[in-house]
């Protein structure tokens, strides 16, 4: 068996290096690796052979873990174009999506007030979907015309809509234990 | 991790929280964010014709550090002129709430969001001078 380390995430998986994947193929190589590697199949291996089917099955893990979301798999894309986000010492964003993102928050903040939550978290849900559903499709079509810049700032704000859709997720799941 | 007593403060009971009519000529706004953990911050300052800051606002959806990052530097700025407001640095924020290393990028957040209330309201400025000179 071989596995080059030296190949990028996708080349483990023998994809292209794209962000539109189909995704079920990306599953089905993922299982093939896993079983090959299962420490099982190293149980009369030497103990460099094991050690090496350790770190193999453990980077063929965060590969597929980061290809299988397509926020990192957006972020490794960038990363692969020696892109970074500076997401900790760079604030400047778009004081439009800002406010927009303020506005959302606020939204969501009211929804376990409102008369009926389940249909406010909809609603702000809904919205979320969408513009995350947006910024696939324009981070593909930035990427694909290699405008590097351009596809790094809607990653950047992807990743403020991400952080809310799994803040929408926790108040969904507490909305639905206080029903019961 | 364990938040310093002053950052708990600060988060139960934050200070100046709310808005300022972004659009009146003496309110400079600030609007932050910071993709790494998704926090938003809006700081606002409402600065006297003599450039000393009567009233500041914020609202920030983050975490208790940055909550706290933006309380404290709404009562910084109050009373303070513009110039002395620029010179706030984010280490004095963190000196002061005795933040932890991995929580510094929230007082760079505050730091920030100063700077972009600033420039906003020499922006604002700076057109009506132009508009009437």
């Amino acid at each position: 068996m071989q596995l080059d380390f030296s190949n990028n995430y996708f080349e483990l998986f023998e994809l292209q290096t794209v962000f539109d994947m189909d995704v079920s193929v990306l599953d089905q190589r993922f299982q093939q690796l896993q079983r090959v590697l299962h420490p099982d199949k190293f149980a009369s291996a030497s103990d460099a052979e094991r050690r090496w089917s350790v770190q193999a099955a453990s980077r063929v893990n965060e590969a597929y873990q980061t290809l299988k979301q397509p926020l990192k798999r957006a972020n490794y894309l960038l990363e692969l174009q020696g892109l970074m986000l500076n997401e900790e010492t760079d604030t400047q964003m778009d004081p439009m999506f800002l406010m927009e993102q303020m506005e959302l928050r606020e939204a969501l903040g009211d929804v376990e007030s409102a008369s009926d939550p389940f249909a406010a978290l909809d609603k702000v849900s809904t919205q979320l979907g969408s513009q995350i559903s947006d910024s696939a499709d324009a981070f593909l079509a930035s990427a694909t015309s290699e405008d590097w810049s351009q596809a790094r700032t809607i990653v950047r704000q992807w990743q403020f809509l991400e952080k809310l859709r799994q803040e929408t997720k926790s108040l969904e799941a507490r909305l639905d234990d206080a029903e019961t | 991790m364990a938040y310093s007593d002053k950052v708990l403060d600060h988060y139960e009971n934050p200070r100046n929280v709310g808005t300022l009519d972004k659009d009146d000529p003496n309110v400079g706004t600030g609007m932050v964010g910071a993709p790494a953990c998704g926090d938003v911050m809006r700081l606002q300052i409402k600065v006297s014709d003599d450039g000393i800051i009567e009233d500041a606002k914020f609202k920030t959806y983050g975490c208790g550090s940055a909550i706290a990052s933006s309380s404290l530097v709404t009562e910084m700025v109050k009373g303070k002129t513009l110039a002395e407001v620029e010179a706030i640095k984010n280490m004095d924020i963190v000196e002061e709430l005795a933040l932890p290393p991995v929580k510094i990028h929230c007082s760079v957040l505050a730091e920030d969001a100063i700077a972009a209330a600033l420039a906003d309201i020499k922006a604002k400025r700076a057109a009506t001078t132009k508009a009437t000179a």
